[in-house]
């Protein structure tokens, strides 16, 4: 494994390089051009506000400024993730002409797709920070976890990228089951709800991996809290499993790819 | 470093043909069902066929090894085992060196990136670096010859643009190890040999090129060595020339097949002298032709061709056209005839072939490509596929006198 991660590297450039094209192409291709970034978060922020408004008025309680920059700040690494697992699902499919044609790691792809959707983050992140600045959650010292999060985000994405990219070119029926998930998984995961709304059982909730670090991502900027620390290391702890299981699955069926695409 | 820059030893390949799940759905029932069928395993060996069997060689730095072979023979799969694009299931290769493999040149291309942004993807996939390919990019795109075109997406490209746009990428890589498949069947032919020209600089500057072609003369006219496979075997290795010779004869259709009704029994051509196959320009042939029936048959025509080196046909006629008719065979009857041609081709090489058909419904019973060339010679420098015997009757050096220019 060790020389294929060093080949890996030689091929570092690479990686940029069709990011840097994913990237180009899917704004190039839009017309609304960077809106597209923001467009996900945007409808994913706008159903959770209504969400919220509706335990709200359930509830009897007002809804809290503090309730919608939980819903939004939640929104974006989601949306990144949906997106990551979704655009490396297609990702050796739609290049099979370089999968069957030229030799170089073909994790590349799945890889790149994780990174351009970063790409995405970071555009909707920018306007995420406006939106808080209007709604006046200020600064606090837990927001130093934000990079831990981010990676522990673009490790699980990455892994779960490399396992589906792998699995739908043997299976072309996988990338429905991985589209249906994506699309039902917004209700297992805390986006729009807090964990803590559960008592007790939110625990239940928090063995789906991501539901610590979206759970951590609301505390440290909306909440001004601590995260969540032993659930946060379970999260890390299956992040860096399933980065490497992914890999080794991934490196497992390579050789089989240009004959079986 | 090793003199050797590539070699391959009693690979074998196998392929699986016929049913493969390609999805859950099929493959979950399948897996079920199997549990109670015993008959899985012999129905997977009858799916399984050898691509390659037993292939050993090995191309030394500096060296062109060209390789021939039918549509099927596995010329492809030798390459993308080299390319390590698939895995061999026996045998052992090594490859040293940086390979870059022009298996097909716009494979890497985006559509909607510009010509200069391809040029960067492209390059990058062919393993050059980001720095590399800046410092490379003005004799690409100057090598490719659409400097006009080059910031407009490629999408926007002919066909012909794209491939040279590709073709120029992959061939400022620098590699030690370049295999090309095929590739320069597109293009034009000033930019084919351009591309030629630039292969040769790669060899010169010590790398090892394989190359697979199906245009049998620049395989002779660029590689040191030749390989010809068939079925997946190897069947022999030697200078181009005696490969290829050998290659035409394998690539004649077998003689004496029982399932046809009609055959060309034999097929002689002869100048004044007897058999032969070296002929001055514009020297009498006679080609002797005899067609044997073993069934009746009716209403067929002799055709008579000749292509040129490139397989381009050049002439073309039929004992029908030459106002014979069509004729009819009873089973057991021969039916010989004898062309008459005035072989006013320029100097070259080039193949006859005979071939019978079934009058109006232009059904082809059997072809024959004669296993040798003709050689056509002349005493005057004609090239191209005629000889129209030139002569100058006229020359002088005109004197424009001072003042009297227009």
């Amino acid at each position: 494994m060790k020389e294929e991660l060093r080949e890996l590297y030689r091929y570092r450039e690479l990686l940029y390089m069709i990011a840097y094209r994913d990237i180009k192409v899917r704004y190039k291709q839009s017309i609304m051009g960077f809106m597209w970034a923001i467009l996900m978060p945007i409808l994913i922020v706008m159903s959770g506000i209504v969400v919220r408004y509706a335990y709200a008025l359930a509830a009897h309680t007002p809804l809290q400024t503090a309730d919608i920059a939980s819903v939004a700040v939640k929104s974006l690494p989601w949306a990144f993730l949906v997106s990551s697992i979704r655009f490396a699902c297609l990702s050796l499919i739609n290049n099979k002409e370089l999968v069957t044609k030229i030799y170089f790691p073909k994790e590349i792809f799945p890889i790149a797709a994780v990174v351009a959707s970063l790409f995405d983050l970071l555009i909707a992140s920018c306007a995420l920070v406006i939106f808080l600045f209007v709604v006046q959650i200020g600064w606090n010292p837990y927001l130093i976890w934000i990079p831990v999060l981010i990676v522990t985000m673009v490790l699980l994405a990455a892994g779960i990228g490399m396992i589906v990219s792998a699995a739908s070119l043997f299976f072309r029926d996988v990338k429905f089951i991985v589209e249906v998930l994506l699309t039902f998984g917004i209700f297992f995961t805390p986006v729009f709800y807090e964990v803590g709304m559960f008592g007790e059982k939110g625990k239940w909730l928090l063995l789906n991996p991501v539901s610590p670090i979206l759970d951590a991502f609301s505390a440290v900027v909306a909440r001004h809290q601590s995260p969540n620390l032993p659930w946060l290391a379970y999260s890390a702890g299956f992040a860096v499993v399933s980065v490497l299981g992914g890999y080794i699955f991934f490196k497992h069926l390579e050789p089989a790819f240009a004959e079986s695409i | 470093m090793s003199d050797i820059a590539l070699r391959m030893e009693q690979v074998y390949k196998k392929f699986r043909k016929g049913e493969v799940y390609n999805s859950l759905r099929d493959l979950l029932p399948a897996l079920t069902g199997s549990m109670f069928r015993q008959q899985e395993l012999s129905e997977r060996d009858q799916r399984e066929f050898w691509a390659l069997q037993d292939i050993s060689f090995e191309v030394k730095r500096g060296e062109a090894l060209g390789i021939i072979g039918r549509n099927g023979a596995g010329k492809s799969t030798v390459l993308k085992i080299l390319s390590r694009i698939i895995k061999p299931t026996k045998g052992r290769m090594v490859v040293n060196g940086r390979l870059s493999a022009l298996i097909e040149v716009a494979a890497g291309f985006h559509q909607d990136l510009t010509g200069r942004e391809n040029i960067f993807l492209y390059g990058t996939i062919l393993g050059m670096s980001k720095r590399e390919i800046a410092s490379k990019v003005d004799q690409i795109i100057a090598f490719s010859g659409i400097e006009e075109f080059i910031d407009t997406p490629v999408k926007r490209y002919s066909s012909g643009m794209y491939a040279r746009l590709g073709f120029s990428v992959a061939a400022h890589v620098d590699p030690e190890v370049l295999i090309v498949d095929e590739v320069l069947s597109v293009g034009d032919y000033a930019f084919q040999q351009k591309c030629i020209e630039r292969m040769k600089e790669v060899v010169r500057d010590g790398a090892a090129v394989l190359f697979v072609s199906h245009n049998l003369r620049t395989v002779a006219e660029f590689c040191d060595r030749c390989l010809l496979l068939e079925r997946g075997r190897l069947l022999m290795t030697g200078s181009p020339n005696d490969v290829i010779q050998s290659y035409m004869k394998s690539a004649r259709i077998k003689r004496h097949d029982e399932s046809k009704e009609v055959e060309i029994s034999r097929v002689r051509i002869r100048n004044r002298q007897g058999e032969s196959v070296r002929f001055e320009s514009g020297e009498t042939a006679w080609v002797d032709v005899e067609v044997t029936a073993r069934r009746p048959a009716t209403k067929m025509a002799v055709v008579l061709l000749v292509k040129d080196e490139s397989y381009y046909e050049v002439f073309n006629t039929s004992t029908e056209r030459l106002g014979l008719g069509s004729f009819n065979l009873e089973s057991g009857e021969t039916f010989a005839c004898t062309f008459e041609l005035d072989l006013n081709f320029a100097n070259g090489a080039f193949h006859p072939f005979v071939a019978l058909y079934r009058y109006h419904t232009e059904t082809l019973l059997d072809q024959l490509e004669l296993a040798a060339c003709i050689y056509v010679g002349s005493e005057t420098d004609v090239r191209g596929a005629v000889n129209c015997f030139p002569r100058v009757i006229r020359h002088e050096v005109l004197r424009v006198t001072s003042g009297a220019s227009v």
